[in-house]
Formats: C-alpha cells, structure tokens, sequence
C-alpha cells in the first residue's frame, strides 16, 4: 500500500497544520518577499524617474484587464476544485483543475500577443527601465502560471483516480497567489500612467 | 444548528460564485478609474487621488477577497496570517532602506550623476518628440 510508504511528514501535523499545507504557505511567504522586492524596486523607480510616465502610458490597459479577468475566473475554478475534493468528487475536482489550467493556458495566449505587438512596436527588454521592469516582472509571473499549470495536470490526474484528495487546495492556495501578484501588477503596469 | 447552516452557506460554491462577482465588479471599477477620474475632481480631491485610489485600494481590496475568502486565511490558524504580515513587513523595509538612494538624485553631500543625466535626457528627448507630433524615448517606428 502507498500509504504505509509516506514519509511521516506527509501524515502528521506537528503544527496544527497538515505538513504538506504549510509548505505551501512557506512557499508563498518566500514568493512575497521575492515578488515583493521587485515590485517595491519598481516603484521606487517609477516616483524617482519622471519620464518613465511616458514609457508606462505605452501598455495597453485591455490586454492586461482581460488577462486580469481570465486570472480571477481561474481562481474561482480553483476554489470549486478544493469545494468538490472536499466533498470526496475527485472527478469533479480534477475537472474544475483542468478549467483552471486552461484559464493559465488563455492567460498566456493573450500575453503572448500583448508582448508580440509590443516587440514589434520598439518596445523591447533592453528598450528603457521601464520596459525591463515590464518584461521581468511579468516574465516571472508568467512562470509560475506555467509552473502552476504543470503541478495542476499532474494533481489533476491523481485526483481523477480519487488520490491525494488534499493536494487540490494546496495547488489552489498557491495559484490564488499568483492571482494576488497578477491583481498588483495589473495597477502597477498598466493603470497607474 | 443554525451555526452549522451558517458554516456550510459561507463555503458552499455560491458563496465563492458571489466572491468572484465582486472581484469583477471591482476590476471594472479599476479600469474606469482613470477615464472617469478627471469628470470626478471636487474640492481638494484631484482626478490622480482618484486614480490611486480606484488603483490601488482596489487591488488591496481584492487581495484581501482572494486571500481570506479563495485561500481560507479566514479560518487558516491564525499564524500563518502572522507569517505572511512578517513577509509584508520585510518588504516594507527593503523599502524603507533603499528607496530614498533610488528615489533621490542628490543630498547634501552626494550626487547621482548618472540618473540625473537620464532623467535630463529623457525628458529632452520626449519634449523634442512632443514637438514633432511624435512619442519618445523610443526606437524609430516607436508609435502606438
């Protein structure tokens, strides 16, 4: 039997907490930091350079709010997938995890043709401050969509067969997450002109 | 009983379906923001404040919605809500100790030469655009 060769990590909660759960929330508390950082030496930027307002007013606003609704359409599949692996459907949640896998999928479908049209235009990584910003912090955040999405398919199809139930809301906090830095991002890159 | 009723309405999946609503309702707010801000200004509250606030209230606000609601920090132990606060904290700190090296170009007894030399620059370079009916700073082909 799988379960008798866990680790006793996976089983016990020391904490209150089961083990695997907080890792995640360990998890997320290093992303703020790194997020953090970078978001912060932006905006100490942005007030330090008056001409980045210039280099700003070039994003475009409807890329990033569509993206910003597809991000927060995903996070409420992924809360339903947690709802339904907490009621014992491991069918019904492997589903609701597809669906938020395909919300990553069209997030970056779109920001693919948002940095085409953007590239095309002049406005490349090595273009001003701005930009470089730009491309990093999106870049970044745009892996862990992706990574996201990988871990999702994987909990997906052991969720499908009814195992590991509990790994759904784990991948979920962690993909609310990225939703949370998309909803700073978004004001920061293409509100704030 | 009644307590019972109440627990399974605030995690049943019309609860989050609501929450969801919300968020959307909020991120049209934030994107009107800024085009109806000016039509908006009364008194000392300037179409920017506006702005900012439609901004970035906002995003903290549906932070907070994704977090306790999405996330359960609501009914998580309540560590490890302290434990992301530190991480906050942290960065607010980063802040604190870096920005007034980047934000500002001189002091009393230092110069930033090349910021001041780029901010000069720019600026130059976008009024000399603004004059031609063009965008600047840009590579040539630059136009949006």
């Amino acid at each position: 039997m799988s379960s008798m060769t866990k680790p006793i990590a996976t089983t016990r909660s020391a904490t209150g907490i089961p083990t695997g759960k907080l890792a995640v929330w360990w998890v997320v508390g290093s992303e703020i930091v790194i997020f953090g950082g970078l978001l912060a030496s932006y905006v100490m930027h942005r007030l330090g350079h008056p001409e980045w307002a210039e280099y700003a007013s070039h994003t475009n606003t409807w890329f990033g709010g569509a993206n910003t609704f597809v991000l927060l359409t995903s996070s409420l599949f992924a809360v339903l997938a947690h709802h339904a692996a907490e009621h014992g459907d491991g069918k019904k949640a492997a589903k609701w995890l597809l669906g938020t896998c395909a919300g990553g999928f069209i997030f970056l479908c779109i920001k693919a043709v948002e940095w085409t049209i953007e590239i095309q235009h002049g406005y490349t990584i090595t273009a001003n401050g701005f930009w470089s910003f730009y491309y990093t912090a999106a870049g970044i955040h745009a892996l862990h969509v992706i990574a996201g999405c990988i871990i999702m398919l994987i909990i997906a199809r052991q969720a499908w067969k009814g195992k590991e139930l509990q790994r759904v809301e784990l991948i979920g906090i962690y993909w609310h997450f990225v939703d949370i830095v998309w909803i700073f991002l978004f004001p920061l890159l293409y509100i704030a002109k | 009983m009644a307590e019972h009723q109440e627990h399974a309405d605030e995690h049943g999946q019309a609860y989050y379906v609501k929450i969801w609503a919300v968020l959307l309702v909020l991120l049209i707010v934030s994107i009107l923001g800024p085009i109806l801000a000016p039509h908006l200004e009364v008194g000392f509250l300037k179409a920017w404040m506006i702005t900012l606030m439609t901004a970035f209230g906002i995003a903290v606000v549906k932070a907070y919605l994704v977090a306790a609601n999405f996330m359960h920090l609501k009914i998580e132990k309540r560590y490890i809500s302290y434990l992301l606060a530190t991480m906050l904290m942290l960065m607010l700190l980063f802040f604190a100790g870096v920005a007034p090296d980047v934000m500002k170009h001189e002091g009393q007894n230092w110069q930033n030469v090349a910021a001041q030399t780029e901010v000069e620059r720019a600026l130059e370079a976008e009024g000399a655009a603004a004059a031609h009916g063009e965008h600047a700073g840009e590579q040539p082909g630059g136009e949006h």
